[in-house]
Order: structure tokens, then sequence, then C-alpha cells
């Protein structure tokens, strides 16, 4: 994955950086995979390497597809990345070990969820449990969100807007 | 793309499969991995490819924009009108143990009745995102004397 | 030298993500075509997607589904936060990309420096005619 990344840093064909995209979701998807989150590397392989590659393709079409080399060398923006990296690194020494079942995170809700998924909701997965149930109004604004952005796009775009369509009469 | 017989008879069968996955992930969300967000989009992929093989034409014959405008809003309007329905029976709002005499089976109905609108909501919300960016394409195109 | 490998082991999984997350980071920054800083947000987030997905998985443990038999599971409530914002950037990324559509037909390009340059030339031009 790294070395995606690090294509995309260098590639000016953003058609190669968008496939490129794709790939770098496809492949964290079945990273979740073994993380043991099924439900986030469905939504993540049909989401990032699915609809977002379309998206950025159907915007491609309108402008240029080569991107144009950068004016001078970046260095200032190099070193501050090394610093930022080396900040949060150093900030990531106290974290609890990777995987370890006694820290912090699982001790005081997600039990009571594992256990409330059976007893007072019934439901086998216990991710659409938490999600419909346990923290329903996360995902009421949450679809609010989306109904906001589609709303955004028609408006920005002037899809829906019949009288001000320029030369154009029905949509064929 | 139409006169690609391969791409179009491919698209032929792949469609209606495509839909059925996306029906079976959102209904059987509760079981296993799935539910409304994923079924959405799967869905939203079968429509999409369809506008992709065999035009933008077809795809606004099918799914007309002010129609998937309107299913976006009831989607949404689903999941709030699950939450008013709470409130009238008497207990919070999204409160799911009222909807049924048993509460696990007013948790089961309203969990159903709240993924199936998410689900409706994204559906609606990334096909007209992509009707949005091709019929904005179609209108410059006739715009340039190209 | 021991403590020090596990403690690598141990934490090896964040210090990845801080590496692709300064790599997404550096593509917003540093590279001036609109389209590609959205990419390079898109490489960002998937990485903080990780950091969250990394930190709830338990040893051991496996997918949070019921099925009879009791066992431990990884934790689902990271899982419910990331599923969220999965759904959540795909829609900010399909607003940006529709205003670098409208960008490109107002400016002429979606680069960055040509699109200041134009803007500070507009600005000159009004102050001279005021």
């Amino acid at each position: 994955m790294l070395v995606t990344a690090l294509m995309i840093i260098r590639l000016r064909n953003l058609f190669s950086v968008v496939m490129l995209s794709g790939v770098f979701s496809l492949l964290s998807a079945g990273l979740f995979v073994t993380l043991d989150a099924v439900d986030v590397a469905f939504t993540e392989a049909a989401v990032g390497a699915g609809v977002a590659t379309v998206l950025f393709l159907a915007a491609l079409a309108f402008t240029g597809s080569v991107e144009k080399p950068p004016a001078s060398q970046p260095y200032i923006s190099v070193l501050i990345m090394t610093v930022l990296a080396a900040l949060l690194i150093y900030g990531t020494m106290d974290m609890p070990p990777f995987g370890d079942a006694s820290a912090p995170i699982h001790q005081h809700v997600a039990p009571e969820y594992i256990h409330g998924a059976k007893t007072q909701i019934g439901i086998p997965n216990i991710v659409s449990a938490i999600l419909a149930s346990y923290r329903g109004f996360d995902t009421l604004g949450e679809t609010g969100v989306i109904f906001t952005a589609g709303i955004g796009v028609v408006l920005l775009l002037r899809a829906g807007v019949p009288s001000r369509r320029r030369g154009k009469g029905e949509a064929e | 793309m139409k006169h690609h017989i391969i791409l179009r008879v491919g698209a032929k069968l792949l469609i209606p499969l495509i839909m059925l996955f996306a029906l079976y992930v959102q209904f059987h969300g509760d079981y296993g991995p799935g539910g409304g967000f994923q079924a959405g989009v799967i869905f939203a992929a079968a429509l999409i490819l369809y506008g992709l093989v065999f035009g933008l034409g077809e795809l606004s014959r099918v799914a007309p924009l002010p129609n998937v405008i309107t299913l976006m809003a009831a989607g949404w309007l689903l999941y709030t009108g699950v939450g008013f329905a709470g409130l009238v029976m008497g207990g919070n709002y999204l409160d799911y143990n009222i909807l049924w005499s048993n509460p696990m089976t007013g948790q089961h109905l309203g969990i159903f009745l709240v993924e199936l609108g998410v689900g409706i909501t994204v559906v609606a919300t990334m096909l007209a995102i992509y009707q949005c960016f091709a019929i904005h394409q179609s209108n410059e195109l006739a715009d340039d004397e190209w | 030298m021991v403590t020090d490998f596990s403690f690598i082991v141990a934490h090896y999984n964040y210090w990845a993500v801080v590496v692709l997350m300064t790599a997404g980071l550096y593509v917003v920054v540093a590279r001036g075509n609109l389209i590609k800083k959205i990419v390079g947000l898109n490489l960002f987030q998937v990485s903080v997607f990780m950091l969250y997905i990394s930190m709830g998985k338990v040893t051991g443990g496996t997918a949070p589904i019921l099925t009879g038999k009791p066992e431990i599971f990884s934790n689902p409530l990271p899982h419910v936060l990331i599923l969220t914002a999965i759904v959540v950037g795909v829609a900010t990324t399909a607003i940006g990309l529709a205003l670098a559509i409208r960008i490109n037909e107002a400016y002429g390009s979606i680069e960055e420096d040509e699109i200041l340059a134009a803007d500070r030339a507009a600005e000159q031009q009004d102050a001279c005619e005021t």
C-alpha cells in the first residue's frame, strides 16, 4: 500500500492516479477483512473502489487529464511532513499495544453493546444493531449528510433546473 | 457503447443479478455483513452500469432525475418518520421498544425500517450525483462548437 | 533488544498509519492540481480509518457477528464510526469534484497557481478601475 501511495504522489497522469486510488481502496478493504472488520471492508470496497472511482472519472472527463509539473521543488513541504510524522510517531508511543484485549477501548461500552445485542435486540450482526439502534441518532445525522451532499451536487451542477439549460431542449 | 455486443449482453446478464444481490445485502444485513449503506451503493452501481452501457437517455427514462431527487428525500423522511412514530406512541424519539407489543419485535421492526430508509437515500443520492455529472457533460458539449 | 522488538511489533500499525497519513497530507499540500488534491484527501481518510480499525482489533478475536458459540469479538464500536465516516467521505468527495468542475468552467483550469493568478489579475483590474 505504501508503494501505491508513493506512485500516487509521483505520477502526473491523472487517469493513472485515479485508478491507483481505486486500487488503494481495494487493498485497504482487504486489510480491513484481516482486521476482522467485515462490514467496513464491504463498504470501503463498494464505495471507495466503486462509486468514488466512477465519480472521479466522470469529473476527469471535464478537466484535463495531465497535471502540470510543480513549479518549484517542495522542500519545505517535505520538511514539514517529516517533522509532523515524527511528532505523530512520538505521540503514539504511549498507545496500547496492537490487539491487546485489556486496552481501555474494550472495557466500558463495548461489552454492554455485545451483550445487549443478544438479549435486548436479538440481531446477530452487532454492527447493524449498534448502527441502527444504540447509535441511531448518529445514523440519522449521517443520512442527513448524504442527503445534503446530493442536494449540493444537484444545485452546483444545475442539472435539476430545466429553464436554465442553455441551448439544450429535452434531455436525451 | 451500445454497439459493443459483449458489453451489452454481459451487462444485460449482470445488472439483474447485481440488483438482486443488493436486495439480499439490504435485508440480510441483520444476520451477516451488510445493511443499508452497502446495499444502496451496490444497487446504485447496477443502475450506473446500465447508464454507462446503454446511454444516459435510457437511464433517464428508467430513473428521471426529479423522481430520484424525490426518492432521496423520501428515504430520510422514512427514517425521521420512524422516530416520530416512537414519539407518537408515547416513548422517546427513535425509541423502537414501543413500536410493537413485544420490545424485541419492536427493535426488529425499527431496525428494518430504518435500514430501508438509509438504503433508499443512498441509492438515490449516488444515482443523482452520477446523473448530474453526466447531464452536465452533455450540456457543455452542446454549447461549444466542437 | 528483545524488549525493543516487541515494542515495534506492538506499535507498528500506528507507525504505518502515520506514514500513509503524511503521504496523503503531502499530496494535498504540495500538489497544485485540484483533482489530485482530492485524491490525496481520500488517501488521508483511508489511513485514518485504518488507525481506528486497528485500534479495535483484539488478538484471537473474530468478526463481531453472533453465531451462538461463545467467542471473543473484535470491538464493534470503531466499525460503526468508520462505516459512517466512509459514506460521509464519499459525499465530501462528490461535492469537491462538483466544485472542481465549476471552477474549471469559471477559470478555465484546475491548477491552483493559475487560478490564484487569475484572481489577482481580476483584483488589480478592479483596483485600477476604482
